[in-house]
């Protein structure tokens, strides 16, 4: 059983967001960078829950992204983990990094590719999809419950106002929400083993780009709160129809 | 050419988004002098030719039972298929649990580039740039798609569908429906209720109303305003409510007209499910709730006796 998950790095979830370079460029100065949350406590735990069950499975991790994503795949691997690939570029096209992705996985032959639902900053919850289909595989969106029975995964999905159980036969994509895996914090052991795991570093391969970013803008500043009194609920149904038009 | 939209439905009913999807598609066909026609697979109740209310010209169906599930390997071969016959240089989504599924399959198999979560219709004037949320809803990015088809997914409650009053021709669309490799064993769907991500009113409640007795509150003004409920997550984590309710950074993001928050402080991890929301009412007795700072209307005081007093002043509104 060999198992690929995708991790990321993005800015901490209570970091400053601005931009810099006439808009262009996220500002990341003083920015705590960290494993995007939906990639660790979701993808990734639930693979290290498979090693623990099975230990002869293997598990890897790949990152598409320059030497700043080191420390958070060290942290990835303090979790757990067998060793990383990390493919030597920046980019912010999901096709270009699922590419890459795709090109690492079918020199390895995963049995099974997880990713989390999303990432943070980017929010386009696409790489898994993208995977799948440029490595012909069958995929699992927005996955709540994977469990596995020889070649046979049942994977739980969530869908709008509810749930659908799925069946499907390995190899296969999945992309993982909460329901997952809780998250876990890593222990000194992991921390200490995690400096000598292999991070083996790719260049990437040819592949296009199919979007470009082309600038950065900050949501209008909120006009400020207008507070009602606790007496008079009223008026705040009166401003709701009669200011705000939305009831 | 043409653009196509991909027309949602479930148990034979076409989804709402799919109405905003349709609408946004027809406004670009205008923009771009051209047609904005629908694919839609799977048995369904509704007169598809309704449609062209939307403004689709046309709609192309694939009556067969096999479709009523949804399968995104066997959904990409068919509107591939319908982009091919269509001539469509656009195919539309919404950035739903299924449109997460198939856009990116599509974008891989037409060579095309995806936006997803767009919030505004495309600037055309010079090159093809979509804008859509980033950071959670913290910020936007402008993104320049630049292949020759190009695939937008629309964020729920970001276009206004527009009805008019046109009518779509309807039309059986041949093809080959490949064997899914995904068996769908169950679907299990919580019946009579708002679906949360296409909620218009949302209302939502957290910790400080102290216990899953109290959600009556909740509930209760839901109804009158024909809303959705929502939680905060510490209150689907202590299994007050069911997990997808949960709206912020782990849970759902949504973006309703009105959001109505009753006792939920408002960290940054719940504000970032819910900042897209157009109004925000917060309703907490605690001065220093953060969340009165990211809302457009709030009252300081007890949630147990202000909540059934406005839920009775919308029942006299009514």
């Amino acid at each position: 059983m060999k198992i690929l998950v995708c991790i990321s790095k993005t800015p901490d979830t209570t970091a400053k967001i601005a931009f810099t370079d006439n808009n262009t460029k996220f500002a990341e100065t003083g920015v705590q960078f960290i494993l995007n949350p939906y990639d660790e406590w979701y993808a990734l735990v639930r693979a290290i829950e498979m090693k623990e069950a099975d230990p002869s499975t293997v598990l890897h991790l790949i990152n598409v992204g320059g030497t700043e994503s080191d420390p958070i795949i060290r942290k990835a691997l303090a979790l757990g983990g067998d060793e990383a690939i990390r493919v030597n570029i920046d980019s912010q096209d999901s096709f270009y990094i699922a590419s890459q992705i795709a090109e690492v996985a079918k020199q390895n032959n995963y049995d099974l590719i997880f990713t989390g639902k999303e990432t943070i900053d980017y929010n386009g919850s696409s790489i898994g999809g993208m995977v799948a289909e440029l490595l012909d595989m069958p995929y699992i969106s927005l996955a709540t419950k994977f469990t596995l029975e020889g070649n046979s995964a049942t994977i739980i999905r969530e869908i709008e106002g509810g749930e659908e159980t799925d069946v499907a036969k390995l190899p296969i994509v999945v992309s993982c929400q909460k329901g997952m895996a809780e998250q876990r914090i890593p222990n000194m052991r992991g921390i200490m083993g995690a400096r000598t795991k292999p991070l083996k570093v790719v260049e990437p391969v040819e592949a296009d780009s199919f979007t470009e970013i082309q600038s950065f803008e900050l949501p209008p500043a909120k006009a400020g709160v207008k507070m009602i009194s606790a007496d008079n609920p009223e008026e705040l149904v009166r401003l709701l129809h009669e200011e705000a038009k939305v009831i | 050419m043409s653009i196509l939209i991909f027309i949602d439905q479930s148990e034979g009913q076409i989804k709402k988004s799919s109405f905003e999807a349709a609408s946004y598609g027809a406004q670009l066909a205008k923009n771009l002098g051209t047609t904005a026609e629908g694919i839609i697979m799977g048995t369904v109740e509704d007169d598809l030719s309704s449609l062209g209310k939307y403004g689709l010209t046309k709609i192309h169906s694939v009556k067969n039972e096999a479709l009523n599930n949804f399968d995104d390997e066997v959904f990409t071969h068919i509107i591939a298929e319908a982009v091919k016959k269509t001539d469509a240089k656009v195919v539309i989504f919404s950035n739903n649990f299924n449109g997460k599924a198939v856009a990116p399959r599509l974008s891989v198999k037409l060579k095309a580039g995806l936006v997803a979560g767009a919030i505004a219709l495309p600037e055309t004037s010079d090159g093809f740039v979509v804008k859509k949320n980033v950071f959670s809803g913290k910020a936007f990015a402008n993104v320049s798609v630049k292949t020759d088809i190009k695939i937008i997914s629309l964020n729920a409650n970001a276009f206004k569908a527009i009805e008019g009053d046109g009518v779509a021709e309807v039309e059986e669309l041949q093809v080959e429906i490949p064997q899914a490799r995904v068996e769908v064993k169950s679907v299990d769907k919580v019946v009579g209720e708002i679906p949360l991500a296409e909620a218009e009113i949302v209302v939502s409640g957290g910790r400080g109303l102290k216990g899953p007795e109290n959600w009556g509150l909740v509930t209760d003004l839901a109804e009158v305003l024909g809303a959705a409920t929502a939680c905060s997550r510490p209150v689907s984590d202590s299994d007050w409510r069911p997990h997808h309710e949960h709206v912020g950074q782990t849970g759902l993001a949504i973006a309703p007209n009105l959001y109505i928050a009753i006792g939920i402080s408002g960290a940054i991890q719940h504000l970032a499910g819910v900042n897209r929301s157009k109004v925000i009412v917060v309703i907490n007795k605690d001065p220093e709730a953060p969340f009165f700072k990211a809302a457009d209307y709030g009252i300081l005081g007890d949630a147990f006796e202000v909540v059934p007093k406005i839920t009775e002043a919308i029942k006299n509104l009514k």
